[in-house]
């Protein structure tokens, strides 16, 4: 296994030959935020969250999907990045209806945090308003569509580790949102397992069990990782 | 067929011509006002008037100038009518027995008609594209003849030399694009046409399609020869029905033939062709989409690299290039890629085909050589803004393109002087604009075409245009601010410098173009703030009333 | 050192904030030597004053009487607030924009079949303001120039943020100053 050198901030690290930027600087504890990425599924490179600057590249590469090559020099918070992450933010706030105070995933939400860490006071851009519905047919679980920011984690996640692929998208741009199957309520929906994994991958209170009041829904993402060593790996013991 | 037989169907066809022939054009242009029903009663008038030995009626492709459809023409004496009626095909018919004919006739020293260089569309309005006798007499499949008696090598290399560019937009150089793929290891390979030309406004590739459908087979499989393809695909959009039932025509003819399929014209070179259908998404026009598209999926951009050339169609390393494209290869075939070289600019050679609309006297397609300015397209050719009325802008590149203010009109039409001035090539479409044209309601309009087109994978296309669009629309009603127009460039930047793929990176160009040339149209919409001295912006109050 | 004059008021809201500010507890004593209370609802003052220092507002715009007095704050005071989620983004009070526009959802509300009843929307424009057909943040409306979010946002969050402003130091907006909810 080969190792590259590369610089990130300034600072020169070494990243396995073919880690992304991603993971090299996540794994000398340089923070690069994301939301639509998750360890254990695919990337989808969907959210822009991010997105660095790369010496000698034109456009800001998004790391998730970039590899570290030998010799790299990143940037990850120039003053550009940090704007447009935040006006990343406040789009994501603009497009949905997320109301933290009466949400089950107030104070354990990637979106709120994220929004907290880079500054968010307000939203300068207009809310939308849309009519979403809330689906709470399926007996364990639900989702409310005003809190989806179609990361498509739980898309990724029960295709790639539950492999039932009872999510995907249906509808184009702005009207895009999860279905069930074939359109149909979650609780109709034949393919579900109902193993729960795509609650526990969704960065929002989108899905969330059912029963579960203001910020008692709290997540536990890293499990889908650990899943999907351990099945790599063969090794069940904690 | 082998190459003898090749010789002996174009000779064949050559000397079966009639004394008459009686072109009238069947292209969707001119089927939109009634050449059918024209068409229908030329084949009528011949019948009757007991002429079927003397005359040939031949439904033939686009001679270009669409806003005379439907277009007639006849050939002894040489005459092109416009804007025929049913009525008037019996006249038209009984040239062929000396009998006098008082339609009007266009004039044949116009620029529009003279002052093309058509190389990609040399045939239309001339071939009878149903038939593949018809396009083997215009030396159809010579360039593919000549290819196969080359190496793989020596094709990537003559495109190379040619200078050709990708004709979708990008500008891309093919013959880097051929040698990527002819350079990835032996194994599975395809060649993808796109054909799904989604710019509001062009059709230049819905021509090629339908009126020499078999120049766009033939340019795929010199294609696929050079690169070690053996599968094609062409991508239509399921909105040009009659492109796709020509190109099935024509696959079905070829295959027939021995021009596709198995050992073509006695090579060892096996290529068969699909068709896949679009189902109504421009973002599907872009690379990626479209092989998500053909393998089933939903129409949604991947992060490139890696580039399709490496990983494409089921993985596998794929040629993917526009219509226009490839059919101008079979010209680089058989005439030699000095010859193509010699056409055009420095940097972008060759000719282009532009589909000229908006307020503009003649309205169609012209091909002409790169280098051409935009006011010989528009002006000359085009016959300037009718009515009188000043020329204000040009758009080039559809909704990822800009607009050019009529002072920059003599800039030459090639790749980098376009984009020097904040505007693209694009795939050819040309929307000319007068002093009635308000240009922040264009910028809206093509806002309005990109949100509704955007996939919806990536946050800042998403919903960054619809944001963009009801900032714009509020500047529009006169309800925005200073603020709002600082707020509208900068998410513009945001979708520029952000979006995942080249339809919400190109989203805001008409909008920054429109700015850069304009701004004071833009500004004269704008309201005083009503607390100066405060920068907050603040929205229009929406009330109820009981 | 002559005290800041210091405002607050209550729009389309639950008053929760300024239940939140109450919280201040003994450290109200020492805002009082800094500052003046002139205008509040929980003080006796009838009419918004001219030349007040800071108001703190709560609650988002979701009708006529509250964009009124938006304006008339913006208007007399120096610096405003967006004080509470509701002012920053609409949040609970916001929830029946996707219900339709203003007459829908009063339609939806009142006009509800009740053996009983005889169902009307109140209308009486001397005590029911006209309802705006969206509700929107303060900053909507009027240019805002500090934000303060929380669900209510807390005492201490509360206190942090007027002593910055009180010395003149730019409020610090680290996530945990911030973070709605």
């Amino acid at each position: 296994m080969s190792v590259v050198t590369l610089t990130i901030n300034d600072r020169q690290i070494t990243a396995r030959a073919g880690e992304t930027v991603l993971d090299a600087a996540r794994e000398t504890g340089i923070p690069i935020p994301t939301l639509c990425h998750l360890d254990g599924v695919t990337e989808a490179a969907a959210c822009r969250m991010c997105l660095v600057k790369i010496e000698g590249r034109g456009r800001l590469q998004a790391s998730c999907v970039t590899s570290a090559l030998e010799g790299m020099v990143v940037h990850t918070e120039t003053e550009a990045i940090r704007e447009y992450r935040r006006m990343i933010l406040e789009l994501l706030f603009a497009e949905g209806n997320h109301v933290c105070s009466v949400c089950v995933a107030n104070e354990h939400c990637e979106l709120q945090s994220l929004a907290a860490d880079h500054g968010m006071d307000h939203v300068r851009y207009e809310y939308m308003n849309p009519k979403r519905p809330v689906d709470v047919t399926h007996e364990r679980f639900a989702l409310d569509h005003n809190r989806c920011i179609l990361c498509s984690r739980c898309i990724r996640t029960c295709d790639e580790i539950e492999g039932a692929h009872t999510w995907d998208f249906a509808g184009r741009g702005s009207h895009a949102r999860i279905i069930a199957d074939m359109g149909q309520p979650w609780g109709e929906a034949e393919s579900c397992t109902s193993c729960g994994k795509c609650v526990q991958s969704c960065p929002t209170g989108a899905l969330f069990r059912k029963g579960s009041t203001v910020a008692e829904m709290t997540k536990d993402r890293e499990r889908l990782a650990e899943l999907m060593v351990a099945r790599k790996e063969k090794k069940w013991s904690v | 067929m082998n190459i003898a037989d090749l010789h002996t169907i174009r000779e064949a066809e050559r000397n079966r011509c009639k004394p008459f022939t009686i072109r009238c054009c069947t292209s969707s242009g001119c089927r939109a006002s009634g050449a059918l029903e024209v068409f229908a009663e030329l084949q009528k008038q011949v019948q009757e008037s007991g002429l079927t030995d003397r005359v040939d009626v031949v439904g033939v492709g686009c001679p270009g100038l669409c806003s005379e459809g439907p277009l007639v023409e006849s050939t002894h004496p040489a005459a092109i009518y416009p804007r025929v009626k049913s009525e008037q095909a019996r006249e038209i018919v009984r040239i062929s027995l000396n009998e006098p004919c008082q339609l009007e006739q266009l004039d044949p020293g116009h620029p529009f008609l003279t002052g093309q260089l058509k190389i990609v569309r040399a045939r239309a309005g001339i071939i009878d594209p149903e038939r593949l006798e018809s396009y083997i007499a215009a030396d159809g499949y010579v360039g593919l003849q000549q290819a196969l008696q080359q190496s793989p090598e020596t094709i990537v290399e003559t495109i190379t030399v040619s200078g050709l560019r990708g004709r979708g937009g990008a500008g891309y150089p093919t013959g880097l694009k051929w040698a990527t793929v002819a350079k990835m290891p032996r194994g599975q390979k395809y060649v993808i046409c796109n054909g799904d030309e989604g710019d509001p406004g062009a059709f230049m590739d819905r021509a090629v399609m339908e009126d020499a459908a078999h120049q766009v087979l033939e340019g795929m499989a010199i294609a696929a020869y050079a690169v070690g393809a053996n599968q094609g695909v062409i991508y239509v959009r399921a909105e040009y029905p009659l492109a796709i039932e020509r190109l099935q025509l024509a696959i079905t003819q070829a295959t027939r033939a021995g021009l596709l399929g198995t050992g073509i014209l006695g090579s060892g070179f096996n290529f068969t062709i699909e068709i896949r259908i679009g189902a109504g998404a421009f973002v599907c026009g872009e690379e990626t989409a479209l092989i998500a598209s053909v393998e089933g999926l939903r129409g949604m951009p991947r992060p490139r690299p890696p580039y399709p050339a490496e990983r494409g169609l089921w993985d596998c390393p794929t040629l993917i290039n526009n219509v226009e494209t490839l059919a101008t290869i079979p010209a680089i075939l058989r005439n030699g890629a000095e010859w193509f070289a010699a056409i055009g600019t420095e940097k972008s050679k060759g000719t282009k085909i532009f589909s000229i609309a908006g307020k503009i006297q003649n309205s169609g397609l012209v091909e002409v050589p790169m280098g051409t300015t935009l006011r010989q397209v528009v002006e000359v050719l085009g016959g300037g803004v009718p009515g009188g009325k000043a020329l204000k802008a040009v758009q080039t590149g559809g909704p990822s393109g800009g607009c050019i203010p009529a002072e920059l009109l003599d800039t030459p039409i090639d790749y980098e002087s376009l984009s020097a001035i904040g505007s693209i090539m694009g795939s050819g479409g040309m929307i000319v604009m007068d002093e009635s044209d308000q240009m922040p309601e264009i910028a809206r309009f093509f806002m309005e075409f990109c949100a509704d087109e955007s996939c919806g994978k990536c946050v800042p296309c998403r919903v960054g245009t619809v944001q963009l669009h009801r900032l714009l629309t509020r500047i529009i009603e006169r309800k925005a601010s200073q603020d709002d127009l600082d707020q509208l460039i900068q998410l513009c930047h945001l979708v520029r410098d952000t979006s995942l793929c080249g339809l919400g990176q190109s989203a805001p160009n008409p909008v920054l173009s429109t700015l850069r040339y304009f701004a004071s149209e833009y500004e004269a919409l704008l309201q005083p703030p009503e607390f100066p001295g405060h920068t907050r912006r603040k929205a229009p109050i929406p009330l109820t009333v009981i | 050192m002559e005290r800041l004059k210091l405002a607050t008021v209550w729009l389309g809201g639950c008053s929760g904030c300024h239940m939140s500010f109450l919280d201040l507890d003994e450290w109200l004593f020492e805002l009082s030597e800094m500052a003046d209370l002139v205008y509040s609802p929980i003080a006796d003052v009838k009419d918004f004053p001219h030349g007040v220092d800071v108001t703190l507002v709560e609650g988002a715009i979701a009708n006529e009487e509250n964009l009124g007095m938006a304006k008339t704050v913006r208007q007399r005071s120096r610096v405003v607030v967006s004080f509470g989620d509701c002012a920053v983004t609409g949040n609970v009070t916001a929830m029946r924009n996707p219900h339709g526009l203003g007459l829908e959802v009063l339609r939806t509300v009142y006009l509800v079949p009740e053996p009983g009843t005889q169902p009307h929307i109140p209308d009486d424009r001397e005590i029911v303001p006209a309802l705006l057909d969206q509700v929107i943040p303060l900053h909507n409306v009027i240019p805002v120039d500090h934000f303060l979010p929380g669900c209510p946002p807390s005492a201490s969050r509360i206190r942090d943020f007027l002593k910055q402003l009180l010395s003149g130091t730019a409020p610090n907006r680290s996530a945990v100053q911030i973070r709605f909810g």
